[in-house]
């Protein structure tokens, strides 16, 4: 056994490497955001030139992605799966205009929601697309599938996703590489106007996807990763979509069970390959990591004579991630009683770090906040969404990226003074600025706290694209000078904090309070690697 | 040969460092492995685990069934606790005695070691004195590797090679450091 040791997020990255990448694109978001972070990392991605900065969100990343597949180029977006509702809007005129060079789109969904907002199955989106996606089960057909994405998506001139699940993303295993492919150089597209989606064009090009499909399906028959492993117990017959395939592997080999299995990896799945496995079983379970994707275009809503079990009907919960012990338990294997977590033991939830700049910023809003009663703060996606729990028990939204400011204009036209939206820096130039301007537009009365910390704290102190640029922006967009107020997060201007944020909360227009101090982490890391750069220099 | 071992602390603590140490060794040895970590959101002083599968025939599953695990290896004594649903009936918790209380209603020591103690199989090393009497409290959890480091299947070469390949850019200091952290745990696991 010898290769690279990498999560399955690395391997994807390498894997885009080694199929002749030019360019990645991707705002970070966990569990995808160590795809980018190996390519950053990559002596030869450095040495190619390959672009890997961040994007400001995921919709830019999607569009400078398809902007260098229209320049002939292999490029690669990735995203957590909420991403892709911010990019959606690209993503899914992308299978109307199709590719030049290839482009992989990969979308890291986190079912149980280990670190989200909801546990949506990005093969809706796939399909919605009508786009080929590759799902798979181990870090090597991470590694092997991102290759056969870029051919697949220049075989067909369509993009292309790969759509992994938390577990395959952060789990580690040996990989091992292929040859290296020459990436492409610039070429233009043959039509010219395939790019242009006015409605005339459109509808040809839309005409053209659907054509497409059959072929599509073809694809997904012949490639052989989606591929049926005889069993003689015919008593079941075993459906496994992506990491599942670990799962039944794992708890078969511990039952001795020996059912055929139909091990899907691409999509759309072979309707023929379908009917054949579904006829030599007497019934039929559906293991998917996801929603019951699969399982309800099978049982369907008319009555049919096929036994189909899975999420839909009990033998497996509805929702979060599966892991070997459901699997047994929908197989009916026998499970011993498992010792149980002594009531001893308490919750350990996450919390801000000692010292971090959003406590300070949340106590000096808690007080100047006192005179007017609680429910007033929207707040947004990142490090200070750990206000909400105690001690501080300081907001009382968190949905998607922007939303904050939005959410607090909309309740400030309904009437709700003082209105109060609290952002982190990064967040607000992903989705926070265009709300913004809204707010400006109309001079709703909202007070924006833009947390400023100077990186993309949650997933691990990425560059943030606001780092310098708030005071600006915030001016550009029309927040009145006298309005847009400088914030210094220490524990020693608690009171000046204070009275900064009770005057704002007073006025009735747009304000913006900038609170800036870098995140202590990001700043002990610096410090760190500044320290060792003079140890190695003396 | 087949190992399947629960890490476990609180974030920062280092049990991805562990990890990693593992992980190179093991290939390095020509075993096959798979280890799924946490990342992201719960990093941040909440509890984190990592499923860590090593064997010298393929590994199917990215996570440890409940009721398999041989080992529950914790840099933390209330952490080791919250995996037991994992652990096997012949299975081993070791961990550290050094407490990391961050949380309000954390249980009185004496109740969490008695807790402990009511297994079958435990061993419980003062990692953090040792670590410290070793120049760094921060080496504690390669202390805890040491403790576990009979165990694993792994000769202990190896396991120095690895420390040497994942700290070598930090400086010869260091890599020395974590040797000495590791065999002061292979001790006091024998005492």
């Amino acid at each position: 056994m010898t290769g690279l040791v990498l999560l399955g997020d690395e391997a994807i990255g390498q894997g885009a490497l080694d199929a002749g990448l030019s360019g990645v694109y991707a705002y970070p978001g966990t569990p995808s955001t160590e795809i980018t972070e190996y390519i950053q990392r990559s002596k030869e991605a450095l040495e190619r030139n390959v672009h890997a900065r961040w994007s400001a969100n995921e919709k830019t990343a999607m569009e400078s992605g398809l902007g260098m597949s229209y320049a002939g180029k292999r490029a690669m977006v990735c995203m957590k799966h909420v991403g892709l509702n911010v990019a959606a809007d690209a993503f899914i005129n992308s299978g109307m205009t199709g590719v030049n060079g290839g482009l992989v789109v990969v979308v890291a969904d986190d079912p149980s929601m280990h670190s989200s907002q909801n546990e949506q199955d990005s093969r809706f989106y796939g399909k919605f697309a009508m786009i080929p996606v590759l799902e798979p089960a181990t870090q090597q057909e991470a590694y092997d599938m991102t290759r056969y994405g870029f051919e697949l998506s220049e075989k067909f001139g369509l993009p292309v996703m790969l759509r992994i699940t938390t577990r395959l993303a952060h789990s580690r295993s040996a990989v091992v590489r292929s040859e290296l492919r020459k990436e492409n150089g610039v070429k233009l597209p043959t039509d010219l106007k395939q790019f242009i989606l006015l409605p005339a064009l459109a509808r040809k090009r839309y005409k053209l996807l659907l054509s497409t499909q059959d072929k599509l399906e073809m694809e997904s028959a012949t490639s052989g990763l989606n591929r049926i492993e005889e069993g003689e117990d015919t008593s079941r017959g075993i459906i496994v979509c992506g990491l599942a395939y670990n799962y039944y592997r794992e708890v078969a080999a511990e039952a001795g069970l020996n059912h055929p299995v139909l091990k899907i990896s691409q999509y759309p799945v072979p309707v023929e390959l379908l009917n054949e496995f579904v006829k030599q079983v007497e019934r039929v379970v559906v293991f998917e990591e996801g929603a019951p994707i699969l399982e309800e275009s099978l049982t369907g809503v008319l009555e049919n004579e096929y036994q189909i079990g899975g999420r839909l009907n009990g033998l497996l919960p509805r929702d979060g991630e599966l892991d070997p012990l459901l699997v047994k338990r929908a197989l009916e294997i026998a499970t011993e009683s498992a010792r149980e977590i002594p009531a001893i033991v308490k919750n350990r939830p996450p919390a801000l770090c000692k010292g971090c700049s959003h406590i300070d910023m949340y106590n000096a809003l808690g007080e100047a906040l006192e005179p007017y009663g609680p429910g007033r703060v929207f707040s947004d996606i990142g490090c200070y969404t750990l206000g909400a729990l105690p001690p501080y028990n300081a907001i009382n939204s968190c949905v998607d990226m922007g939303a904050s400011v939005t959410m607090a204009k909309g309740a400030s036209d309904a009437g709700l003074r003082p209105a109060v939206a609290v952002i982190g820096d990064s967040t607000f130039t992903h989705s926070g600025m265009t709300g913004l301007l809204d707010a400006v537009v109309e001079q709703t009365p909202v007070t924006v706290i833009i947390s400023d910390n100077s990186t993309t704290g949650m997933t691990g102190g990425q560059q943030s694209h606001a780092t310098n640029r708030l005071f600006e922006i915030c001016r550009g967009l029309g927040v009145e000078e006298e309005h847009l107020r400088l914030m210094n997060p220490l524990r020693k201007h608690h009171e000046e904090s204070r009275k900064i944020v009770a005057d704002e909360l007073a006025y009735e227009g747009v304000s913006v309070i900038i609170a800036q101090r870098e995140c202590i982490q990001t700043a002990s890391r610096r410090l760190r690697s500044q320290k060792s750069v003079k140890s190695v220099k003396s | 040969m087949k190992r399947d071992i629960i890490l476990a602390g609180v974030g920062g603590q280092g049990i991805l460092s562990i990890a990693a140490v593992i992980g190179v060794a093991a290939v390095e040895s020509g075993l096959y492995l798979k280890q799924a970590e946490v990342h992201g959101m719960s990093q941040r002083g909440g509890a984190v685990q990592s499923h860590l599968r090593i064997s010298d025939t393929p590994i199917a599953s990215d996570l440890i069934p409940e009721g398999s695990c041989d080992m529950i290896l914790s840099v933390e004594p209330m952490e080791a606790l919250r995996y037991l649903p994992f652990l096997a009936n012949d299975g081993w918790v070791v961990t550290s005695s050094k407490t990391f209380e961050n949380i309000d209603d954390y249980p009185a020591e004496d109740a969490l070691f008695e807790e402990i103690r009511k297994l079958q199989n435990h061993l419980i090393i003062d990692a953090f004195s040792i670590a410290r009497e070793l120049g760094s409290q921060k080496v504690s959890n390669i202390v805890m590797l040491g403790a576990a480091s009979d165990y694993l299947g792994i000769t202990q070469e190896r396991l120095e090679g690895a420390l040497n390949t994942l700290f070598g850019r930090k400086g010869e200091d260091v890599v020395q450091l974590n040797i000495k952290a590791l065999k002061a745990g292979k001790q006091a696991q024998k005492k």
